[in-house]
C-alpha cells in the first residue's frame, strides 16, 4: 500500500508527468460541467416555470430526454455516435472537437447536469409565494427586475440543499469519463491496477479521494446554507 | 348619488378616479360598474361581505387584476388599456409600471420579500425601480422604520417577526416609495386579534396626516372613525355610499343597514 501511494500519489492527485490526471482532472470535469450547467439552467428554469407553453414546452422536452437516458448512453452517443457521422468528421470545427474525449465528456456532463439543475431551480421558482411577486409588481417593478432581484435570488437559495445533492451525484458521475480516455481518478486507479495487480489498494485509494472531495463539497454547501438560508426559520 | 365633497367647490386635486369599472372571470361578473373618486387627503373605506368584489376592485386600481371595462386614472394619468384575444392588456407596460409606483399597496398577507432584511425590503423598490440613491433610500427607510416603531428590527428577516410587525414593515415599505395614494387590502384580516391594534394605530396616524388612502376592511369601528367616505359594495355594485355617519348611522339601503348592524354587534362582543 505504502509503495503504491509512494509511487503513484502524483498521478492520483494531479499529474502523471505528461498531462493533468487524477483528482485535478476530476475536479476540472466537475467544475466546468457544473458551471456550464448552472449558467444555462437559470434561464431555462425561468422558461420551465413560465406560464407560456411555447417557452415551457421545449425546456420540458429537453429535461425529459436528458433525464430519461442514462448518462453513459448519452456519453457514448456524443463520443462514438456523433463522431461517426460523416459531416461531423469532415467538418473543420466539429471534427476536432468531437475527436477529443474530454470535450465529449464535458459536453455530456454539462447537458445532463443542466437538465437536472433546470428542474431543481424551476421547482424552487414555483415554490416562491405568489404574494411576493404581486408585491414586486405593485411597486412598479418590471418583469426583468422582478426576476433579477426577487425570484431568482430567492429560488437559488431555496434550491441550495437539493442542488448540493446534484453536485455530489455529478462528482460520482464523472467516473464515466475514463470510458472516453479522460485520465480522471478512476482511470489512474485502473492503470495502477493493471501495472501492479494490487486491485484492492488501487481502487481503495480512489475511493478515499472521492470521499474526501465529496465531504469537502458537502461541508462547503453547509457553510453556504447557513449564510444564504439565514432568512428561513429552520 | 353625488356627494357634496365631489362638487365643484372642492378644488383639491383628484388622486384616483375610477369610472364604471367592470370585471368578470369568464361568465362570473364580479364588478358591475363601480365608480370611485378620491381627492387628495380622502380616506375611502370599502366595506361589504366576502365575495362582494371589494378586494377585486382595489386590486384593479393598481392592475394586479386587469379590469374588463371602465377606466382608471391616477393623479390625472389614465392607464391605456386594449383588448387582445378577449383579454385586457396595457398598451404600454412602462406606463403601467410608472402608475403603480404612485400607488402604495399593503396586502392582507404582508408579502414581504423573505430573502431580504427589513431594511432591504424598504429600499429595494426605491433603489431598483425609482433609481433613488442607496444612501438617500436608507435614510428615508430608517425614518419610516422609526415611525412604525421597528427601527431596531431593521437587520432582521421577515420570518422572524410577528404578523403585526411584518404588516408595519409592509406599510413602511409602501410609504418608502412616497406614493400619492395608499391602498390597503384587508390589512388586519390575517392578524391575531391582539396584533390588530398596533397596525390600525399606524394606519390611523397616516389618515391623520392627510394621506390619500383607499381601504378595504372588515373593521367597522375603525372605518367609521378614520374615513371621509364609505362605500358599501354588494355583489359587485355600490349599494350605499356617503360619509361614515350616513352609511353607518342612517343607511338608505336595507342590506347595508343589516350588514353594518350585524358587523357592529359582532365587534362589540
Amino acid at each position: 500500500m505504502i509503495d503504491i501511494v509512494h509511487e503513484y500519489w502524483r498521478a492520483y492527485l494531479f499529474t502523471d508527468g505528461y498531462s493533468i490526471t487524477g483528482a485535478a482532472m476530476t475536479l476540472w470535469l466537475l467544475i466546468v460541467s457544473l458551471s456550464i450547467g448552472f449558467v444555462l439552467a437559470v434561464p431555462l428554469a425561468v422558461a420551465r416555470a413560465s406560464d407560456n407553453p411555447c417557452l415551457r414546452g421545449p425546456v420540458w422536452l429537453y429535461t425529459y430526454v436528458f433525464r430519461g437516458v442514462p448518462l453513459y448512453v448519452q456519453l457514448l452517443i456524443i463520443y462514438s455516435g456523433i463522431y461517426n457521422l460523416e459531416f461531423v468528421r469532415s467538418s473543420e470545427l466539429l471534427g476536432p472537437f468531437f475527436r477529443e474525449g474530454i470535450n465529449c465528456a464535458i459536453l455530456a456532463f454539462a447537458l445532463c447536469t443542466c437538465a437536472y439543475t433546470t428542474e431543481i431551480f424551476a421547482g424552487a421558482i414555483r415554490s416562491i409565494p405568489h404574494g411576493q411577486v404581486e408585491a414586486a409588481r405593485a411597486c412598479g417593478m418590471s418583469a426583468f427586475t422582478l426576476y433579477r432581484r426577487i425570484v431568482i435570488p430567492q429560488a437559488l437559495r431555496l434550491a441550495l440543499p437539493v442542488y448540493s445533492n446534484e453536485v455530489v451525484l455529478m462528482l460520482h458521475a464523472t467516473t464515466l469519463a475514463f470510458t472516453v480516455t479522460v485520465p480522471d481518478i478512476l482511470k489512474v486507479a485502473r492503470d495502477v491496477n493493471s501495472a501492479t495487480y494490487a486491485s484492492f489498494e488501487a481502487f481503495s485509494i480512489a475511493a478515499v479521494i472521492y470521499a474526501v472531495i465529496a465531504f469537502t463539497l458537502i461541508s462547503l454547501f453547509r457553510v453556504a446554507e447557513r449564510r444564504l438560508l439565514a432568512f428561513t426559520r429552520a | 348619488m353625488t356627494i357634496d365633497r365631489n362638487t365643484a367647490t372642492d378644488d383639491r386635486p383628484i388622486a384616483v378616479n375610477v369610472t364604471n369599472l367592470h370585471k368578470h372571470y369568464g361568465q362570473l361578473e364580479v364588478l358591475k360598474g363601480v365608480s370611485l373618486c378620491a381627492r387628495k387627503g380622502d380616506v375611502v373605506s370599502m366595506i361589504g361581505s366576502s365575495g362582494s368584489g371589494k378586494s377585486t376592485f382595489l386590486r384593479c386600481i393598481n392592475f394586479l387584476e386587469m379590469p374588463s371595462g371602465g377606466s382608471i386614472a391616477v393623479a390625472g394619468e389614465q392607464v391605456k388599456l386594449e383588448q387582445k384575444r378577449g383579454q385586457t392588456k396595457p398598451v404600454d407596460r412602462r406606463q403601467l409600471e410608472r402608475v403603480r409606483t404612485r400607488l402604495g399597496m399593503v396586502f392582507q398577507g404582508f408579502n414581504l420579500w423573505q430573502h431580504m432584511t427589513v431594511l432591504e425590503n424598504l429600499i429595494e423598490a426605491p433603489v431598483h425601480v425609482l433609481g433613488v440613491g442607496k444612501a438617500e433610500a436608507t435614510e428615508r427607510a430608517e425614518a419610516l422604520l422609526n415611525r412604525v416603531g421597528l427601527y431596531n428590527k431593521r437587520g432582521q428577516y421577515p420570518a422572524f417577526l410577528s404578523g403585526g410587525q411584518q404588516q408595519r414593515v409592509a406599510i413602511a415599505r409602501a410609504l418608502c416609495m412616497e406614493p400619492e395614494v395608499m391602498l390597503f387590502d384587508e390589512p388586519t384580516s390575517a392578524l391575531d386579534p391582539e396584533l390588530v391594534s398596533e397596525v390600525l394605530k399606524v394606519i390611523r396616524s397616516l389618515a391623520e396626516e392627510g394621506r390619500t388612502m383607499i381601504l378595504v376592511t372588515h373593521e367597522m369601528k375603525f372605518a367609521r372613525e378614520v374615513s371621509s367616505h364609505v362605500i358599501y359594495l354588494y355583489k359587485g355594485v355600490v349599494e350605499e355610499e356617503g360619509n361614515p355617519q350616513q352609511v353607518f348611522g342612517s343607511p338608505s339601503s336595507e342590506r347595508c343597514r343589516q350588514f353594518v348592524s350585524a358587523k357592529g354587534s359582532a365587534e362589540r362582543v
